[in-house]
C-alpha cells in the first residue's frame, strides 16, 4: 500500500559517525602484516615495452616484490573470457582487438596502464621503489583525440544503441523554423574525496577478505571468485562506506585483481591506494561527447522534427556505452524523431557511468537547443516546453506512470524569480554585471531491481535491518530506516542498519537511481512479513485482540493495536514471550518489475533547474548567484538526505558546467591538469545558496513507497540552464563546455 | 620523493653554512610548493635545511615603512593591522591566493620562492627547459591556456604563479637577503627574473642566499587600491589575469600610480609604462583605456592563451576602475 502521507526529515542515521570518524572507509581498515602497493604507470599512450629495469627497486630498502608482465603472479579465471559487463576482465571489444589484461603483456593500450606494481613493507617505501623502476618502449603513434577520429565511430551493439526513429527523419528540413547546433562536453573525471584502492589479504588457501571501494561488495565478491575460480562463499567483500562515488566504483578494476593476486603470492595483505594523479587513468572517467542537434519548430512553437546524433569515445579495448541520446527519444511531444549514438575507440583508459550518465551529456545538448529555439521563436523557454508537453511516452505509446513537470516548472519558476528574466538577451545589468536567467529540465529512467532483506525484531522493540547494499552517500541508511519505521512504527532512534557486506542478504550495486526503489521495496516486503507474523501472533488465542482480523491491525511504538480502538493493545515482547521467541527474524526476495503494471507504464523521474547568472563581460567571468532544483522523482522518503542530494547534484552540475575538463595533450597522449589544482571542481564559494523543491507525490505503480530515484536528475540538465542563463545574460550562445571566461571574450 | 636528510637550524648563519655548493640542499619553509615538487619527482634535493625556527617572523614599522619578515606566514601579512591599514593591496593579493589552510603554512620568502604551475614542468616525463634544459618547451604548441602573454622567449613560456609578489612588485618593496659574502638589498622588481635561455633560473638569488625580510616604503595609495584576480573558480585557482592597482589621487585626477600584472610573464609584471601615462591624467574609463593598451604594447599570445590579449587589458581597466571608484 502507499503510504499517502509525507514523510518527516530526519537526521542522517550515520551523520554523526561520518563526523566524528566513526565511520571506517576502506583504506582505514588493517589486517596484520599488511604491504602497501605502488603503481608504476606506462609514460606513453601506444607502443610495447622495450624493457623494464626493477633491478633498482626490488632491491631497494624494504620491498617485497616488484610485479610486471614478466613475473605476475596467476589470475587462473582470466584465461577463459568473462561474461557480463563491469567486473573482471572485459570480453574484448567487438572488432575483435587486443584485449587489456593487467600486467599480462607488454603491450600499451593507454597512458598511465600500470606496467609495475611495486609492493614494501611501507607505503613510503613502495612509493620510493616505485620511483627506481624505468622503462623504455616502441612507441607506436596514438589517437587519442575524439574529434580527429569521428569518422571512426561505430554503432555498438543492442537495442538500445541502435539507430533509432520514428515518423519523417527528415521532417525537421523543411520545418518553417530550423536550428542546427553542434554541441560537446569534455572529459570529466569523477574525484570523489576518497582516492580509489583496495585492501585485501587471504584467510585461507582459498579465503580472501576484501575492503573495496566498491559500489556494489557482491559485483566485487563475484569478480574476485570468477578471476581466482573459488567460491563466491570465499570471498568476503566490506564496503559500508564510501568517501564519493559518482559511479568509478560500478565495477572491480584490473588493479584490484592485480592486488588480490599478489596478495596471494606474497602472503601478506596487500592495500593500493592510487594517487590523485592516476586518479584520471585508472577508474574511469564521463568520456568527451560531440553532439549535434536538428531541430525544426512550426510558427506556433510546435516541434515538427528532432535529430540528435552523438558521437562519444571509448577504448580500443573495450566498449563503454550510455544512453546519450535516451531522453530526445521521449521528452517532447514530436512526431518525427530520430537518433544517432556512436562510439569511437581511442588509445585511452576505458570510460564509466559518472553522475547522470549520458543522459547528462545529452541532456546538456537537448535542453540547449530547446533554449535556442525558444530564442529563434520568440517564446519564453518554459512556454516552449509547456507547448510540446506530452503526458504519454511517444517513444513505447504509453502514459507514464508519474510526471508532474508542469507543476515543477510553475514551482521552479516561482522560486528563481523567473519573471524577472528579460527576455532580450544582454539587457538585465547589474553595475558592470550582467544578469541572466535560464532553465532546462532533466530526466532518468525509474527502475525496481530485485533485491534481499533481513529484518530482526527484538522484545525490546529495537529493529535491525540487514542487506549488502553499499551507501555511497545519498542517505540508503537513512532511507531504509524510513521505509521501515513506516511500516513496523519503530521509532527511528530504535532501529539499526547494517549494509555494505558481502556476508549480509543481496542487493544489486548502487548505481542509476535505484536503490530507494530496490532496496526499499525489499525492506518494505520483509518488515510487512514481520508485521504480518505480529498481527497473527497478536489474532491467537490468549491475547487481548484474540479472534479480531489481522488487517484491522495496526503495529506502532513497540504494540499491535486496533486501528479504530488504540486502548485495545498487547506489546510486541508479550507476543514474542508467549510463542517463546526472542526475536522475530525474516528474510524476503523482492523481485524486480513483477507486477503486469510496470510493462504498462513508462516510469521516468523528472528535474527542473533554475539559474540566475552573473557575467563580466570585461573578464569573461561567470558566477552562479542563485539556484534552484526541482525533483519530481514519487514520494520522497528522506527529505534531508534527498535535498542534500540535490545540493549535490547542483554543485557538481556548476562544475561541469563552469570549470570542470580534463585536458590530454594529444601530443604525447597524456593528461596536462592532472591534480585538483588544476582540475577544477567547484568549490564552496561557486556554490550558491540553492533552493531545493521537491514535488512528493508517490508513484502509483512503481513500487510500494511510490518512490524513485533522483540521484542522476540531480544533475542531468543543470550545465544547460547554466548555458542557457550566460546566454540570457550576455547573448553569447557557448555550445562547448565548460564555460570559461576565455571562451566568452574569445566570442565576445 | 626521494630519500633525503632533514636538518633544523635556528639561525641564519647556520642555514646558510648548511647549504653546499650544489644544488643538492635546499631550504625548507611552508614546504607548500617544495613537498609537492619532490613528491612529483621535479625536485629530488638531498638535504633539506629547515629555517622555520629561525627567527624572521616579525612584521614592524621602520623609519620608511613596514619591514615584514621573511617567515611571517602568509595569513598573518593578510591580516596585520599595519598592513591592512597601509598597504591593503598586499592583503587583498594574499588573501586571493591559495586556500586558508595554504596561506596558514605558507611564508613570505616561500612564496617569492614557488615554481611555475606549468604542467609541463611538473610532469618528468614531459619536455621541459626549466626543468631539464634542453629538453624542450612543451608549453609551446601544446596546453598554453595559463602561459605568458609577456617577456617569454621561445625557451620557456611559463608564468609566475603568486598573488602576494604582484602587490610587493607594485609597492616597491625591496628584499633583504643574506648569503655566504654578506648582506644585499634586491629591488622587487629585479628579484624574479624573465626567462631568456635560463629559464631554469627563476630570480636571481646566488647560492647559498637567504631571503631575510621585505621592505615595504610608506605611500600613499591606501584609499585606492585594488587587487583584482580573474579565475577559472571563485576561489583556490591561480591566476588567469590579475592586476594589483595602487593610486594616489587628487580629486579625480592621479597624482601617481602603482599597477602590475599577475599570470602574463615569467616574474611579476610591472607597467611602468602605463603608470607614466596615468600619473597627471583624470580618471575615466577612457584613460584606463589607453594606458591598458600601452601595457600590452609588447603582448604575444600562443594560441590556447590568445584570450589574455584581450582579458589583460580588460582587467587593468577594470582594476583602475574599481580602485578609483570610477563608474
Amino acid at each position: 500500500m502507499t503510504k499517502d502521507t509525507k514523510n518527516p526529515p530526519i537526521d542522517r542515521v550515520d551523520g554523526r559517525m561520518k563526523v566524528t570518524g566513526g565511520a571506517k572507509y576502506f583504506a582505514e581498515f588493517e589486517m596484520p602484516n599488511t604491504a602497501y602497493c605502488v603503481i608504476v604507470g606506462s609514460e606513453i599512450a601506444k607502443g610495447t615495452i622495450a624493457s623494464l629495469d626493477t633491478k633498482k627497486a626490488a632491491g631497494a630498502p624494504g620491498v617485497l616484490g616488484v610485479f610486471t608482465h614478466q613475473n605476475v603472479p596467476p589470475i587462473p579465471g582470466w584465461d577463459a573470457p568473462v561474461q557480463g559487463n563491469g567486473n573482471g576482465p572485459p570480453p574484448g571489444p567487438p572488432s575483435g582487438g587486443e584485449k587489456y589484461r593487467i600486467l599480462h603483456m607488454n603491450k600499451i593500450l593507454f597512458y598511465g596502464q600500470p606496467i609495475a606494481m611495486v609492493v614494501a613493507d611501507t607505503f613510503e617505501r613502495a612509493t620510493y621503489a616505485a620511483s627506481l623502476v624505468k622503462a623504455t618502449y616502441n612507441k607506436q603513434a596514438h589517437q587519442t583525440d575524439l574529434e580527429k577520429n569521428l569518422e571512426k565511430g561505430v554503432t555498438p551493439k543492442g537495442p538500445r544503441f541502435a539507430d533509432y526513429s520514428r515518423g519523417n527523419a527528415d521532417a525537421y528540413k523543411s520545418a518553417p523554423v530550423t536550428l542546427e547546433a553542434n554541441y560537446t562536453i569534455p572529459i570529466e573525471v569523477h574525484h570523489p574525496m576518497e582516492l580509489h584502492g583496495v585492501l585485501a589479504g587471504w584467510t585461507g588457501d582459498d579465503q580472501v577478505m576484501v575492503y573495496a571501494k566498491t559500489q556494489g561488495v557482491k559485483g566485487t565478491q563475484k569478480a574476485v571468485a570468477e578471476a581466482f575460480k573459488i567460491d563466491q562463499k570465499n570471498v568476503h567483500v566490506h564496503t559500508e562506506f564510501m568517501g564519493g562515488g559518482f559511479g568509478m566504483g560500478l565495477r572491480t578494476w584490473p588493479q584490484e585483481i592485480a592486488v588480490v593476486a599478489i596478495a596471494r603470492k606474497i602472503g601478506r595483505p596487500v592495500k593500493l591506494m592510487i594517487t590523485r594523479n592516476q586518479m584520471f587513468s585508472l577508474v574511469g572517467y564521463r568520456p568527451k561527447a560531440v553532439q549535434t542537434i536538428n531541430m525544426g519548430a512550426d510558427a506556433n512553437g510546435k516541434l515538427v522534427g528532432l535529430s540528435h546524433d552523438a558521437t562519444a569515445e571509448t577504448a580500443t579495448y573495450e566498449d563503454f556505452t550510455e544512453g546519450t541520446v535516451s531522453m530526445t527519444k521521449f521528452m517532447y511531444d514530436c512526431p518525427n524523431v530520430s537518433t544517432k549514438y556512436k562510439i569511437v575507440p581511442l588509445d585511452r583508459g576505458v570510460p564509466i557511468w559518472m553522475r547522470g550518465p549520458g543522459e547528462a551529456t545529452g541532456a546538456f545538448a537537448l535542453e540547449s537547443a530547446m533554449d535556442e529555439m525558444a530564442h529563434k521563436l520568440k517564446l519564453d523557454p518554459i512556454e516552449f516546453r509547456l507547448r510540446n508537453y506530452t503526458e504519454t511516452d511517444p517513444e513505447h505509446n504509453r502514459p507514464y506512470s508519474d510526471k508532474n513537470l508542469k507543476e515543477a516548472y510553475q514551482k521552479g519558476a516561482d522560486a528563481i524569480g523567473w519573471k524577472e528574466r528579460k527576455a532580450e538577451p544582454g539587457s538585465n545589468r547589474d553595475g558592470d554585471w550582467l544578469i541572466g536567467y535560464g532553465m532546462s529540465s532533466g530526466t532518468f529512467n525509474a527502475s525496481k531491481g530485485g533485491a534481499i532483506a533481513r529484518a530482526v525484531l527484538n522484545a525490546d522493540g529495537t529493529l535491525l535491518l540487514q542487506c549488502s547494499v553499499t551507501d555511497i552517500g545519498p542517505g540508503t541508511g537513512t532511507a531504509m530506516t524510513m521505509i521501515a519505521h513506516n511500516v513496523l512504527g519503530v521509532p527511528v532512534e530504535k532501529i539499526k542498519v547494517e549494509y555494505g557486506d558481502s556476508a549480509l542478504p543481496n542487493s544489486p550495486q548502487q548505481g542509476g537511481s535505484t536503490i530507494t526503489s530496490t532496496v526499499g521495496s525489499a525492506i518494505h516486503q520483509v518488515c510487512t512479513s514481520v508485521k504480518k507474523a505480529l498481527t497473527d501472533m497478536a489474532t491467537q488465542a490468549g491475547t487481548p485482540l484474540a479472534g479480531l482480523k489481522p488487517g484491522d491491525l495496526t503495529v506502532a511504538d513497540g504494540f499491535v493495536s486496533v486501528d479504530a480502538d488504540s486502548s485495545k493493545k498487547v506489546a510486541i515482547g508479550d507476543l514474542l514471550k508467549k510463542a517463546n521467541l526472542t526475536t522475530l527474524d525474516k528474510t524476503e526476495e523482492s523481485k524486480g518489475s513483477e507486477k503486469p503494471d510496470q510493462q504498462k507504464y513508462s516510469m521516468y523521474s523528472f528535474s527542473v533547474h533554475f539559474v540566475q547568472v552573473r557575467v563580466n563581460p570585461a573578464t569573461g567571468v561567470v558566477r552562479v548567484s542563485k539556484a534552484v532544483s526541482v525533483a519530481d522523482s514519487g514520494r520522497i522518503i528522506s527529505p534531508k538526505t534527498a535535498a542534500s542530494q540535490m545540493i549535490g547534484g547542483v554543485a557538481g552540475g556548476i562544475g561541469m558546467a563552469l570549470t570542470e575538463e580534463a585536458v590530454i595533450d594529444h601530443r604525447f597522449g597524456r593528461f596536462v591538469n592532472n591534480n585538483l589544482a588544476d582540475y577544477h571542481v567547484s568549490v564552496s564559494a561557486d556554490v550558491p545558496h540553492t533552493e531545493t523543491i521537491v514535488i512528493d507525490k508517490p508513484d502509483p505503480y512503481i513500487n510500494p513507497m511510490g518512490a524513485k530515484g533522483m540521484g542522476e536528475i540531480a544533475l542531468i540538465g543543470f550545465a544547460a540552464a547554466v548555458a542557457n542563463a550566460v546566454f540570457n545574460a550576455t547573448g553569447q550562445r557557448i555550445r562547448d563546455l565548460p564555460i570559461t571566461p576565455d571562451k566568452l571574450l574569445r566570442t565576445a | 620523493m626521494n630519500q633525503f636528510q632533514y636538518v633544523r637550524v635556528t639561525n641564519p648563519k647556520a642555514a646558510i653554512a648548511a647549504i653546499t655548493k650544489d644544488n643538492t640542499t635546499m631550504f625548507l619553509a611552508g614546504g607548500t610548493n617544495l613537498i609537492d615538487l619532490m613528491k612529483r619527482g621535479v625536485t629530488a634535493p638531498e638535504k633539506l635545511v629547515d629555517i622555520t625556527r629561525i627567527p624572521l617572523n616579525t612584521i614592524e614599522k621602520t623609519a620608511t615603512g613596514l619591514r615584514i619578515g621573511a617567515l611571517a606566514k602568509n595569513t598573518a601579512v593578510a591580516e596585520h593591522e599595519l598592513v591592512m591599514k597601509n598597504f591593503p593591496l598586499l592583503s587583498m593579493a594574499l588573501n586571493a591566493g591559495a586556500s586558508p589552510q595554504l596561506r596558514n603554512m605558507a611564508t613570505v620568502g616561500g612564496n617569492m620562492m614557488q615554481r611555475t604551475r606549468c604542467s609541463y614542468f611538473y610532469d618528468t616525463a614531459m619536455p621541459c627547459n626549466k626543468r631539464e634544459p634542453g629538453t624542450g618547451c612543451g608549453a609551446i604548441g601544446g596546453y598554453n591556456r595559463m602561459h605568458a602573454i609577456l617577456g617569454a622567449s621561445n625557451k620557456c613560456i611559463a608564468v609566475h604563479p603568486s598573488d602576494m609578489c604582484i602587490a610587493l612588485v607594485a609597492l616597491d618593496a625591496t628584499v633583504n637577503v643574506a648569503g655566504p659574502k654578506g648582506e644585499r638589498s634586491i629591488p622587487f622588481g629585479e628579484f624574479h627574473r624573465l626567462p631568456g635561455d635560463t629559464p631554469q633560473k627563476d630570480n636571481t638569488l646566488q647560492p647559498g642566499e637567504l631571503i631575510m625580510s621585505v621592505d615595504l616604503p610608506m605611500n600613499g595609495f591606501a584609499g585606492n587600491s585594488h587587487y583584482l584576480k580573474v579565475r577559472d573558480r571563485a576561489s583556490y585557482a591561480f591566476a588567469l589575469i590579475s592586476v594589483g592597482a595602487a593610486l594616489k589621487m587628487s580629486g579625480n585626477t592621479i597624482q601617481d600610480v602603482r599597477l602590475a600584472m599577475g599570470g602574463v610573464a615569467h616574474k611579476p609584471w610591472r607597467l611602468t609604462e602605463a603608470e607614466k601615462f596615468l600619473k597627471g591624467k583624470p580618471a575615466t574609463e577612457a584613460t584606463f583605456k589607453q594606458a591598458a593598451q600601452i601595457a600590452m604594447k609588447s603582448a604575444k599570445g600562443y594560441g590556447e592563451n590568445d584570450f589574455k590579449l584581450t582579458m589583460a587589458p580588460n582587467s587593468i581597466v577594470e582594476a583602475l576602475k574599481t580602485a578609483t571608484k570610477t563608474a
